[in-house]
């Protein structure tokens, strides 16, 4: 018996989330009394890999084949389905990011285990199964109780911490049949943002809205998050207007983030722009308008004019950090 | 070639939500075509009136009861052929797919299926990629752009840290997500009357079984109040983010 979870790299080192999930999967794994195994289709070094254990993976499966190069959904849910069924896997555990919302549909149908999709915490009970989530994009919560043997989950970015175990994980190369004509999907283009944060994996995140009036007064909300290593977002109206590209749009539409730190200038916080961002642990609103339904939504707020606060924030980090 | 879109129902996203009797509670709820699903619809027709695109057909397809019908006549309005509306209450993402596919599966011709990324009201993130398992087509999610040409597709789709163009034959199942359409269309007056004419069927679900259920509902706790803090005063706010709520 065994609780899974899947793991990601980014350039050449495993992503952060991929040490909450084992985290997760580990504290999962010890209450239901199971292994706990992670499948690693990274291009990571053998130092690299150990980290895992460090997180409590007892076995790591490394998979190295040409045909997990770019995502194909049919060719990544058959791998992981295979394992799955070789490990009598109880409980799979994705991210809830791009490639865990892609696979895991497809893994629920193929095993016949139901799905919980971005879980934020661990399951409530484990007979029944129970895990509570997000409903209404927020504005309610819910127990989703899952009846089925297997069970699989995608864990929201950074809403687990990570727990040291000090395993010395096995390492295993499994050595899928794959070929190149069950891939359906010919990647003909990428354009990957190099050397940025990405957004929905930083944990402060910078944002600015319609109040910032024009795209040529991002300057300062740049250079708050360059100093504070966080991320830059934007209101859906800020992106459609084209001020910033489409990848910052946070909210209901656009991307939902939890980072622990979200300082929103010049944002109104209508309802679906908080459906995204309301999982921070701490939100800053900075608004010339003393009732903005942002205030509502923040913990600490500044009334006044986001070009002449942001100048002052950056002053003030810069002198915390010397 | 022909386009399903797969419609959900959903309270509109300024909806108040309340919760009576471990339900959701439905009064006085306005409600609406899913957020993605009405821009699914819109790319769809999109491609239908493109001369250079072999879609000649957009058919819409629900699961739900009878109180769904003023949203699929607006996917009508809005311009889909026709609807189909397999009558049953949609209990959760698995038996949703299954009922879709359950129907989808019979169609020959060339064709394609969209989703949405996210139902607004479950927040399942889920129906999509069930679908093209139990139909055993290929599926790419996170589609932000969709364009056809021939028996091909090619779509854009996000990545984590980027975006991949990908080519891929049909049929599949295209999850979507923002940027698929700029601006969902608004039914004009002309659609609108016409749509009361137009096909939709209604279709008597197999027996289907949930794999998963949803209770103990809540409303978010409220969250102390808004700290204030003078203008002039910013490395106040940044003392209280160091110490206080121990961010920095
Ligand atoms: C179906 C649907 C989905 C949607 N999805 C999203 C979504 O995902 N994300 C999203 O963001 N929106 C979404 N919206 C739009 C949303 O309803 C709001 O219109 C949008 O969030 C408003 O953006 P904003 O706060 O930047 O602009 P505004 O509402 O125009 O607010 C600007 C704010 O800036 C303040 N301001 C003005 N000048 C200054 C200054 N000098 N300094 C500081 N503050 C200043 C003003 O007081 C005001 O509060 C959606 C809407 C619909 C109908
Ligand atoms: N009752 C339904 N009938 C038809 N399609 C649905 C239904 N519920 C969800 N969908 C589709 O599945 C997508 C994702 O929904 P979900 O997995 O429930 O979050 C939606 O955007 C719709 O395209």
């Amino acid at each position: 018996m065994a609780v899974i979870v899947f793991t990601e790299s980014w350039d050449g080192k495993f992503k952060k989330s991929s040490f909450e999930l084992v985290s997760y999967a580990k504290a999962m794994a010890d209450s239901v009394g199971s292994k706990t195994i992670a499948i690693s289709i990274a291009s990571v070094d053998q130092d690299e890999l150990k980290k895992l254990g460090l997180y409590g993976a007892d076995k790591i499966l490394t998979v190295s084949n040409e045909a997990f190069k770019t995502l194909d959904n049919q060719v990544y849910t058959k791998l992981i389905a295979e394992i799955a069924e070789k490990e009598d896997v109880r409980i799979l555990v994705l991210p809830h990011n791009n490639t865990g919302k892609a696979l895991a549909p497809r893994l629920s149908v193929r095993l016949k285990a139901g799905l919980v999709s971005a879980a934020v915490k661990l399951p409530s009970s484990y007979d029944p199964f129970k895990v509570y989530k997000k409903v209404f994009s927020g504005k309610g919560f819910a127990h989703q109780v899952v009846n089925t043997e297997k069970k699989i989950l995608t864990l929201s970015n950074n809403s687990f911490e990570l727990i040291e175990s000090n395993t010395i994980p096995e390492i295993e190369e499994y050595s899928p049949e794959v070929s190149a004509t069950e891939i359906s999907t010919t990647v003909v283009d990428i354009q990957k943002q190099t050397g940025k944060l990405i957004l929905t994996d930083a944990e402060i995140v910078v944002s600015g809205g319609r109040g910032m009036k024009s795209s040529d007064n991002w300057g300062p909300l740049e250079e708050l998050a360059e100093l504070l290593g966080a991320a830059t977002a934007c209101s859906r109206p800020v992106s459609d207007e084209g001020w910033r590209p489409h990848s910052e749009h946070t909210g209901q539409t656009g991307k939902i983030i939890a980072p622990n730190l979200y300082i929103a200038a010049g944002i109104s916080g209508a309802i679906q722009h908080l459906a995204g961002v309301s999982s921070s642990k701490c939100i800053v609103a900075i608004n010339t308008d003393k009732d903005a339904p942002i205030f509502e939504a923040a913990d600490y707020g500044i009334v006044g004019d986001a070009a002449k606060v942001l100048p002052e924030l950056i002053e003030a980090v810069k002198e915390m950090k010397a | 070639m022909k386009i399903f879109v797969c419609l959900a129902n959903v309270p509109d996203t300024t909806t108040k939500i309340k919760f009576a009797d471990q339900k959701f509670d439905e009064t006085g709820v306005q409600w609406v075509i899913n957020p993605w699903d009405e821009l699914a619809l819109t790319r769809a027709m999109e491609l239908k009136e493109d001369a250079g695109t072999p879609v000649n057909e957009v058919t819409v397809v629900t699961i739900g009861t009878i109180s769904s019908e003023p949203t699929i006549r607006k996917a009508l309005a809005i311009g889909a052929d026709n609807a189909v509306r397999i009558d049953a209450e949609p209990k959760d993402s698995y038996s949703v797919a299954w009922l879709l596919s359950e129907y989808l599966k019979n169609y020959e011709g060339d064709h394609l299926v969209l989703t949405g990324i996210e139902s607004s009201d479950y927040n399942g993130f889920a129906v999509g990629g069930m679908l093209s398992e139990f139909l055993g087509v290929p599926s790419v999610s996170g589609v932000s752009a969709l364009d056809i040409e021939g028996d091909h597709a090619k779509v854009s789709r996000e990545i984590d840290g980027g975006l991949e163009q990908v080519a891929i034959k049909t049929p599949f199942v295209a999850i979507v997500q923002k940027g698929i359409a700029k601006e969902p269309r608004i039914p004009a007056m002309r659609g609108i009357m016409m749509a009361r004419k137009k096909p939709l069927e209604v279709v008597s679900p197999l027996s289907f079984d949930n794999v998963t259920d949803m209770l103990d509902f809540e409303l978010p706790k409220a969250k102390p109040q808004c700290k204030m803090i003078n203008p002039e005063n910013a490395k106040e706010l940044i003392g209280l983010l160091q110490n206080e709520a121990k961010v920095l």
